[in-house]
């Protein structure tokens, strides 16, 4: 039965791998809480790993000095996770189209794309210093009552 | 869990059974070293079987490209085996299935190196 109700959980990390792969064992826990079937599940996962992972990689820069603030919620509308870094910021209306066949072969920069793939809504804002990613997927509408 | 890589021989092609994760670190990296491995020694027909990767993210992805590319400025050539429905679906939204000759039988692709 899913959990309608709104809870919300705030982890504030350290810029390592290991916060990574605790933000992803998170997410799970919220998303399958949550409700959501199990196809849409790890895609969520795989979302909120990749804002982790550009998050402690790109934004901090493993920098032990800075941390990350990841914030969970789920409510009758959906999921909502928070992702904020202390890094330098970036504008995300000149990152490079990883399907562009100029780009294909790259080594990286499929995150944010993959990210987009899997969620509703992605919203991107810099906090000056760092950056405030906003992943939301909605829960799918119930079945009408024949 | 990490990724483990358990490599073997069959008539010439070098085959690399992954299981695990590939994700940043630990499982991008032992893809890296182990392809590296295999070209050092002299390996150019290479197989990669993913058939028991539980989890791939962008950075293993991005590996398994640059394996991908770093075999074929080898001189060499690598296919992949045995794809997850997930690690498919991911090639097809990235558009790299067309990019990796994918193959679901190791006895024919085996075959298929040239």
């Amino acid at each position: 039965m899913p959990d309608s109700t709104t809870s919300r959980v705030s982890l504030t990390l350290a810029s390592s791998i290991e916060s990574v792969d605790a933000v992803e064992r998170t997410a799970e826990d919220f998303a399958l809480r949550a409700g959501f079937d199990p196809v849409t599940v790890p895609n969520i996962v795989m979302a909120v790993r990749e804002g982790a992972i550009n998050a402690v990689l790109h934004g901090n820069a493993y920098d032990p000095s800075k941390s990350i603030l990841v914030t969970f919620e789920t409510s009758s509308d959906g999921l909502t996770i928070r992702i904020c870094d202390q890094g330098a910021g970036f504008d995300s209306s000149c990152l490079p189209d990883p399907l562009a066949p100029q780009n294909l072969l790259r080594g990286s920069g499929r995150g944010i794309f993959l990210i987009r793939a899997f969620m509703d809504e992605v919203h991107f804002r810099q906090l000056h210093p760092g950056t405030e990613l906003t992943l939301i997927k909605h829960r799918a509408p119930a079945n009408p009552v024949a | 869990m990490s990724m483990k890589v358990a490599i073997r021989q069959v008539d010439g092609v070098t085959i690399l059974d992954l299981s695990g994760r590939i994700t940043l670190g630990e499982g991008s990296i032992t893809l890296r070293d182990s392809v590296r491995d295999v070209l050092a020694k002299g390996s150019k027909k290479i197989l990669l079987n993913l058939g028991q990767i539980t989890y791939i993210d962008s950075s293993g992805i991005g590996e398994l490209v640059s394996a991908f590319t770093s075999v074929k400025n080898a001189g060499g050539e690598l296919k992949l085996l045995n794809l997850t429905q997930k690690v498919h679906d991911l090639l097809q939204i990235t558009k790299l299935y067309t990019v990796f000759d994918v193959w679901d039988n190791e006895a024919s692709a085996i075959t298929a190196f040239a």
